[in-house]
C-alpha cells in the first residue's frame, strides 16, 4: 500500500553549491527509479543547528515529501547512512491529518506569494480607479 | 468602630484569594490535529528554559495532545531544529 511519508536530511556544510545539488538529485532520482512519487520539496538552505552534529553547528536542510511502497523506506535510509555528505535524517509516515496540515501551509505559503506578487498592480488599479 | 470589635481577626492587608484559572487544551480548543515537529516557536511553548518538555499539569494539554507534543519535541530535536539541552533557551 502506498504511503505518504516525509524525509529531511541534513547535509554537511563543507558542499559547495553544486555539490548540495548533486546529492539533493541523488536521492530525488534514487526514489523516482524506485517508483516512489515525490509530493513536494523544499530546500530550507544553509541553517544553524541548535546543537553540533559532527563538530559541525550548521548545515544545510532538504526536505522531500513523497508517496511510496513502506519497503523504499528503508532503502533510502539505507543510502543515506552511507552516504557521508549526510549527517542526519528523519523520515516519518504522515497520517491524514498530517497530510492536510502541510497541504494547508503549501496552499498559504503560495497564496501570500501570490499577494506579494499581485499587490503591486492591485495598488496601481485602485489608483487609476480613484 | 463597633463593627470592627465584634470581628475576632482583622487584617492589615487584605488576603490574597487565589482564584483559579481553569485550564484548557489549547489543542482542542483551536482544533488543531497534527503538531508539527518543524516548527520551532510553536514547540518552544511546551518546553522550559532547559529544553525540558513541560508535565501536562502546567501547559494543561489532553493526554492525546501531549503524546503528540513529546513526539514532535523529540523528533525536532534529533534535527536538531531544538537543543537537547540548553540554559536560557527563553
Amino acid at each position: 500500500m502506498l504511503k505518504q511519508y516525509e524525509t529531511v536530511f541534513i547535509m554537511t556544510p563543507v558542499l559547495s553549491e553544486e555539490q548540495m545539488k548533486e546529492a539533493v538529485s541523488k536521492f530525488q532520482d534514487y526514489l523516482k527509479k524506485n517508483g516512489a512519487e515525490i509530493v513536494f520539496e523544499d530546500h530550507w538552505g544553509l541553517r544553524k543547528m541548535a546543537y553540533p552534529i559532527q563538530k559541525k553547528s550548521t548545515g544545510f536542510y532538504h526536505l522531500i515529501e513523497f508517496r511510496a511502497e513502506a519497503q523504499l523506506v528503508k532503502s533510502l535510509e539505507l543510502e543515506m547512512k552511507r552516504d557521508e555528505r549526510v549527517i542526519r535524517f528523519l523520515t516519518v509516515a504522515l497520517d491524514k491529518h498530517a497530510v492536510a496540515y502541510n497541504e494547508k501551509r503549501r496552499r498559504e505559503s503560495e497564496a501570500a506569494k501570490a499577494a506579494d506578487k499581485e499587490a503591486e498592480p492591485e495598488k496601481k488599479q485602485v489608483e487609476s480607479n480613484k | 468602630m463597633a463593627n470592627q470589635q465584634n470581628s475576632e481577626i482583622r487584617y492589615l492587608a487584605p488576603i490574597a484569594v487565589d482564584i483559579k484559572k481553569k485550564k484548557y487544551c489549547r489543542f482542542k480548543k483551536a482544533g488543531i490535529k497534527y503538531i508539527d515537529y518543524k516548527d520551532a516557536n510553536f514547540l518552544l511553548k511546551f518546553v522550559n528554559e532547559q529544553g525540558k518538555i513541560l508535565p501536562r499539569r502546567i501547559t494543561g494539554t489532553s493526554v492525546k495532545y501531549q503524546r503528540k507534543v513529546a513526539k514532535a519535541v523529540k523528533r525536532a530535536r534529533h534535527l536538531a531544529i531544538m537543543p537537547y539541552v540548553a540554559d536560557l533557551l527563553k
